[in-house]
């Protein structure tokens, strides 16, 4: 008979996994106080940021690694990793996509992120990180028209100063967490992005993160600004290749959205997961947080995390505005030896506050996935209301889903409703599918996208069918 | 169209079928009967290409092919459909989606052009007003939240579209009100065609009112006990099933 091994389909490898030669300007490996002056002298950074990334490190060295998630690993030597690295073309700063060195260019063509194409095609304004150091931002003149501000964060902390003085920390301290403060310490480029007040963004803006050098840490850092009455919508890729050690990736996003502001952020996570046996692959310890500063504003983070060795992040939001809304959407899938301890926390502080997570974990071969959130209504959120849904889903009997739901309630007007289901992809569905004459790999894909739908549809068009390719990658070897 | 011969079938190494012989051509409906844990439903399964079971010995072509070396979807591509006793729910996908998809693979493997949703809505708005059917339940997930008369219908609606030369129905008439048999009934016949063979597996003979077939099979202890004609269903139906057990006399049955 005609048997399909589901061990064997789940057992595909990574596509995205090749290496770009490049000339890089790498610092050596270690971490101290000269490391850090010295990025901050790479970047040229005024006074104020190298005086905050100082005490930051000073602050990192009194923490230590949190261990309260279910990821294990083997202790990272944080003296062993390199914490800047800029591919060395880029010196002089690319004045347009043609001054990008080509090799780049052919790296996210093979990617799928043909800069040139989206410019004009797909009229996404992308502002690609490739190890630290932005090499291209487009659209630039088309924003600015409008007054947005959408370039690399180092642009921003030399041409943007003030705002980057008045923002940065203000939703992630440097003091927040052990990998958020590191990142404080050393982070080396990321987006920085402002939309004026009332001002609703035209396009989708774009970020590709890619590691490429080996033994770098990626630390970059985002920063979102919605002024008063504004909408933007923001999207993340993220890839790196194969390698056969682990490499630390501990980004931070600030999202901060004014009254009646509206910030919709869209990540797709496609890093290098490690080999079937578990071999390499990236640690991404990253803090991400939101917050609905005004009243009737609004954060939505959709989320694909279909990579890493191990996910550990917990996309939050503060919702301080009255009648603020915060909304998590996640789909995680871990296969191999992939481990992914995600979820979100909703802080529930001003009046008539809502907030919805629906998260969708996939677990395939011996992949660990969780869900960790934290649903709080603080004593002030009178009328605040959370629904929270958590499904799982096991492919094959090795792997292994939790979920954690943390719920804190101080005032007795809220409501909280949290629903939890786990289920199993059946040799009935598979069958059933089959004797419709669909093909096996096919059917899983469908089942499982099936089952993301919820999310799916909450991603810009071209994220989502990307994110069901990714899936579809992540599961098996093409998609139907 | 379809010979099975001295067909083994275990499942976890304890026999169920033991012996099957059965012969079906072109254009026939033969009904296959029997009590509870007889083999009715392994042997659709088996026919279907459900892999947990093992074929332990005996032999099933189809159109003159070796139906076991196909795999499942290979078989449905080929013609073969089952309706299942239990159609399964896949949550988030449209029932439409995989009609499609499903429609879509037997043309492709037939050198045919994939239809696109236009054509495709069209072709099934059709089915669905001949099964009596909503049209907002193509839009639901599959089988999911449906009832078991929806459920059964549905079968038989992606047996319409899909056309098979053969086709298994699985107790399809279990757990449905009278009005509903009708409607699930008048599908089956409707799919009568001499291009087209038919297989009922079922307990009750309430089917076979609607559904005369050419022949009556009746199972027992995982072998054909009886065969003969439509007015052995009836017979059946007062005598019960006790009078057909292989083990005791399988030759006390009246052979037309």
């Amino acid at each position: 008979m005609g048997n399909f091994n589901l061990e064997e389909f789940i057992g595909q490898d990574y596509q995205q996994g090749f290496f770009t030669t490049l000339d890089s300007d790498t610092v050596p490996s270690g971490l101290n106080e000269d490391v850090v002056r010295l990025i901050s002298a790479k970047k040229n950074e005024p006074e104020f940021m190298r005086e905050w990334r100082l005490k930051a490190y000073r602050h990192w060295l009194t923490l230590s690694e949190p261990r309260w998630s279910t990821v294990q690993y083997p202790p990272i030597d944080y003296q062993n990793i390199c914490y800047y690295s800029a591919p060395r073309s880029s010196k002089d700063g690319p004045k347009s996509l043609d001054e990008v060195d080509p090799e780049l260019l052919r790296t996210y063509e093979k990617l799928g992120v043909p800069l040139k194409e989206r410019e004009l095609l797909a009229g996404v304004a992308v502002d690609a990180v490739f190890d630290s150091v932005s090499v291209a931002t487009t659209f630039k003149k088309k924003l600015a028209g409008l007054g947005i501000i959408f370039c690399s964060f180092s642009e921003a902390v030399q041409e943007h100063t003030e705002l980057v003085r008045q923002y940065l920390g203000s939703v992630v301290p440097y003091t927040d967490n052990y990998f958020a403060t590191l990142n404080s310490a050393v982070f080396s480029d990321g987006s920085f992005c402002y939309i004026p007040p009332g001002v609703r963004c035209p396009m989708e803006l774009s970020t590709y993160f890619r590691i490429n050098a080996k033994n770098t840490g990626q630390f970059e850092r985002t920063l979102i600004i919605a002024d008063k009455g504004s909408y933007v919508s923001y999207l993340e890729g993220c890839t790196a290749p194969m390698r056969d050690e682990n490499q630390l990736h501990a980004a931070v996003v600030e999202l901060i959205a004014l009254e009646d502001a509206q910030i919709k952020y869209a990540t797709v996570q496609n890093w290098y997961p490690g080999d079937k046996h578990g071999k390499g692959g990236i640690y991404n310890f990253v803090t991400k947080r939101g917050d609905c500063r005004g009243a009737n504003s609004k954060i939505s983070w959709t989320q694909v995390e279909t990579g890493s060795a191990i996910t550990w992040k917990y996309p939050s939001v503060i919702l301080q505005g009255d009648n603020a809304v915060g909304e998590f959407r996640s789909v995680a899938l871990t296969n191999h030896y992939q481990q992914a301890d995600t979820g979100t926390k909703m802080l529930h502080l001003g009046r008539n506050t809502r907030s919805t997570i629906i998260s969708k974990g996939i677990s395939a071969g011996h992949g660990h996935n969780a869900y960790r959130g934290l649903v709080k209504v603080a004593k002030s959120a009178a009328g605040a209301r959370n629904y929270t849904q958590c499904d799982s889903l096991l492919l094959g009997d090795k792997c292994a889903a939790h979920t954690f739901p943390y719920i804190v309630v101080k005032n007795p007007t809220a409501r909280v409703e949290h629903e939890a289901t786990t289920s199993r992809i059946g040799e009935d569905q598979l069958f059933y599918c089959q004797s419709r004459g669909i093909a096996a790999e096919d059917a899983v894909t469908m089942i499982v996208n099936g089952f993301c739908k919820e999310v799916f549809k909450e991603l810009p068009m071209e994220f989502a069918v990307e994110a069901q390719k990714l899936l579809g990658v992540s599961l098996e070897g093409s998609i139907g | 169209m379809l010979d099975i011969s001295n067909l083994h079938v275990s499942i976890d190494n304890k026999p169920i079928l033991r012996g099957i012989d059965l012969t079906v051509k072109a254009g026939e409906v033969h009904a296959v009967m029997g009590p509870n844990g007889s083999g009715k439903s392994t042997l659709a399964l088996v026919l279907a290409g459900r892999d947990n079971y093992a074929v332990t010995a005996g032999e099933v072509r189809y159109l003159g092919h070796d139906l076991l070396t196909l795999s499942p979807e290979e078989r449905a591509r080929e013609g073969v459909f089952l309706a299942f006793q239990y159609p399964v729910e896949i949550p988030g996908v449209a029932n439409i989606y995989l009609l499609k998809a499903a429609l879509n693979a037997q043309r492709l493997h037939r050198g045919e052009a994939e239809l696109d949703a236009v054509d495709f809505l069209a072709l099934v708005r059709d089915k669905l007003k001949f099964m009596g059917m909503d049209e907002a339940l193509l839009y639901r997930p599959v089988n999911q939240g449906f009832s078991g008369g929806e459920k059964k219908r549905n079968e038989i609606l992606q047996m319409a579209v899909m056309e098979p030369r053969l086709a298994i129905l699985d107790e399809t008439d279990s757990g449905l009100d009278i009005d509903a048999l009708k409607v699930v009934a008048d599908g089956i016949e409707n799919m009568r065609s001499p291009q087209r063979a038919l297989i009922l597996v079922t307990h009750y003979q309430r089917l076979l009112n609607y559904i005369v077939p050419d022949r009556v099979h009746v199972l027992s202890q995982g072998r054909i006990a009886l065969s003969g004609g439509p007015e052995l269903a009836l017979e059946l139906e007062h005598r019960g099933y006790g009078w057909v057990d292989a083990g005791k006399d399988s030759r006390t049955g009246v052979m037309p």
